[in-house]
């Protein structure tokens, strides 16, 4: 595109005088992405002091009622106010996307460089991870759910155990390449230690693309949650989660399609939102991967 | 045909894994097997009997080879809800997620490769654009949230299709469609933006390349460089990432048939977490295993085909 001399000018003024304003044009994914995440992480946070019922408080005389002034996004069919347990719902998905993005990439961090590191463990660790990838990640998920007690803890290890073998694959990857470059090897020849050459060389080397990797598995984590919790097999039915609130509401869709729409569309923002997050940051990050995709 | 055999051997290990991880899954997780088999609500004498029944109170490697022994010839053992063959059970629901399987996936192939195309060659238009957004957007919704409005849309407020349920195609063909196409596009939206994006990514690489320029400066025409020149050389990507996306695929018509109520697989695994019926679910983990570890072997091999420089 040819841009005449005034129009670059006045580009280049408009980024001089306002630094914020050119970060949002050269990443508008990342900003746009990161201001939808940190509205829904704010609305889940102050749940407590925003919600204007009590999300768990049943009324027999109020059972589906449609989208109100009092009851914003309605009420389910057992009189619960809508609104209420879908801003409480964030807070579930909150923290399981933020746990099993934390945790998978924590673990898979270590799989992997151990992996990279050790011939003897490669073999064995990637056979078993090809094994783990061949099952679909939602029955892995439910398979385990179906072996522990329901709770949110549990709901946390049940998603993140599928979604390590991504990770440990990327760092292995990582790893096998970093191994080989000449300032690793000049450390190896020194006599460096190894847990110095992971910390001082690898890690710094794999944190980008982890920090990438980990939002979009934050972003799944928290459709899973909800994806167990529609299948009966995810946070306990007492607890609102958006997947939960859906399962109740399949029951009465054609009578009260809004309790299954809010909770959907919230879900829905809020995946969206991080995955933006995550396509931003590579594009930012990774320049080199975000030119092929 | 030596790399063909390779790679079809080069299955059972996999496989084995797959067997071994499913085995220890029940045998590594906290608490008593038998226990959670037996249900919560069982006597401490249903537990002992469960027990006996599986064999649960032999040496580990013992149970496992008894039990990979059984797996073999087709015997995935028994449910403990309805005491009949987990096989059995499988094989009567198989149906209706065999036949939703392949037209999400087909529908989700025909509308993502030529999205894919479009979108790389008008890169950087607000075409492009566009359809990646759309792309990113249906990589997020949730496939019940797609569901439940198709349902509401189509079904409840035109009245076009069907809410729910499942024609077998012995009923006849119109019936069987109608009320498949829904589920099969709600399912299959998901893994056409992945393949759509992988397909753009792939055709901006393979556009990149001199070829494709001596091929325009020979005067190529676009449909002809697209589809001739671009696309087949784009291809193994292409349908590496269709293999690879089974996984996702797989995942979503469970959730698919749960919406639209289709007494399939995904149905059994509901119904089965509810009755903590583990026997069932730990069937249906190897069969959808198996199947995907099968596909993806056909994937390679067709590669084999698609480019005659890749051997085994």
């Amino acid at each position: 595109m040819a841009l005449t001399l005034a129009q670059i000018e006045s580009r280049v003024d408009v980024a001089h005088r306002h630094p914020a304003w050119a970060f949002v044009r050269r990443h508008p994914l990342l900003v746009i992405g990161g201001v939808l995440l940190a509205l829904m992480a704010l609305v889940a946070l102050a749940a407590p002091w925003i919600a204007p019922f009590n999300p768990t408080d049943m009324s027999v005389l109020k059972r589906l009622k449609a989208p109100n002034a009092i009851h914003h996004f309605g009420t389910d069919a057992m009189g619960r106010d809508v609104f209420s347990r879908v801003l409480w719902g964030g807070r579930v998905s909150m923290i399981v996307g933020l746990s099993v993005a934390l945790l998978a990439t924590g673990l898979g961090m270590l799989i992997g460089m151990v992996a990279g590191f050790s011939r003897a463990a490669d073999a064995l660790i990637m056979r078993v991870m090809d094994g783990m990838m061949a099952i679909p990640g939602i029955l892995l998920a439910v398979a385990l759910m179906a072996l522990m007690r329901a709770s949110i803890e549990t709901v946390v290890i049940a998603i993140t155990v599928p979604e390590i073998p991504r990770v440990v694959r990327l760092v292995r990857s990582l790893v096998l390449v970093i191994r080989e470059q000449p300032y690793v090897q000049a450390a190896e020849a020194i006599g460096t230690r190894l847990h110095w050459i992971l910390l001082r060389h690898v890690l710094p080397n794999a944190v980008t693309p982890l920090i990438v990797q980990g939002t979009f598995i934050c972003a799944s984590a928290v459709l899973f949650e909800a994806y167990l919790s529609f299948l009966g097999a995810g946070t306990p039915p007492e607890i609102p989660s958006w997947g939960n609130m859906m399962a109740e509401g399949r029951a009465v869709v054609q009578l009260a399609f809004h309790i299954i729409l809010f909770p959907g569309l919230f879900l829905g923002v809020t995946v969206l939102s991080i995955n933006l997050l995550g396509d931003g940051l590579r594009d930012m990050l990774d320049p080199k991967i975000a030119r092929r995709l | 045909m030596l790399y063909v055999l390779k790679r079809v051997l080069a299955v059972i290990p996999v496989l084995g894994i797959v067997a071994v991880i499913v085995f220890l899954l029940l045998h590594l997780s906290p608490g008593d097997p038998a226990a959670l088999i037996a249900g919560d609500t069982a006597s401490s004498d249903d537990v002992e009997r469960v027990r006996q029944l599986l064999g649960l109170n032999r040496p580990l490697h013992e149970q496992f080879f008894s039990w990979l022994w059984r797996l073999l010839q087709g015997d995935l053992g028994v449910s403990v809800f309805t005491g009949l063959p987990v096989a059995q059970m499988i094989g009567q629901r198989i149906e209706p997620t065999l036949w939703l399987t392949f037209l999400t996936i087909s529908f989700a192939v025909l509308f993502a490769v030529p999205m894919g195309i479009i979108a790389a060659w008008k890169a950087g238009t607000w075409i492009d654009r566009s359809l990646m957004a759309l792309a990113v957007l249906a990589f997020s919704l949730p496939v019940f949230l797609i569901g439940y409005l198709l349902i509401f849309g189509f079904s409840l407020g035109l009245g076009w299709l069907p809410v729910q349920g499942f024609h077998s195609l012995s009923e006849g063909f119109i019936p069987f469609i109608r009320h498949l196409i829904l589920p099969a596009v709600s399912g299959g939206l998901v893994y056409m933006a992945l393949i759509a994006r992988m397909t753009r990514a792939t055709m901006l690489e393979v556009l990149g390349e001199d070829y494709i320029r001596t091929a325009r400066s020979r005067g190529v025409g676009n449909t002809r460089l697209l589809l001739r020149h671009a696309l087949k050389n784009a291809a193994v990507p292409i349908v590496t990432t269709i293999g690879l996306g089974i996984a996702l695929l797989l995942g979503g018509v469970i959730i698919t048939e749960s919406v639209f109520a289709i007494p399939g697989i995904g149905r059994l695994t509901v119904d089965s977490v509810l009755r903590h019926d583990y026997p069932v679910i730990q069937g249906i983990v190897l069969v959808v295993a198996a199947v995907y570890v099968f596909i993806n072997l056909a994937i390679d091999l067709l590669y084999t085909v698609l480019d005659p420089r890749i051997r085994y």
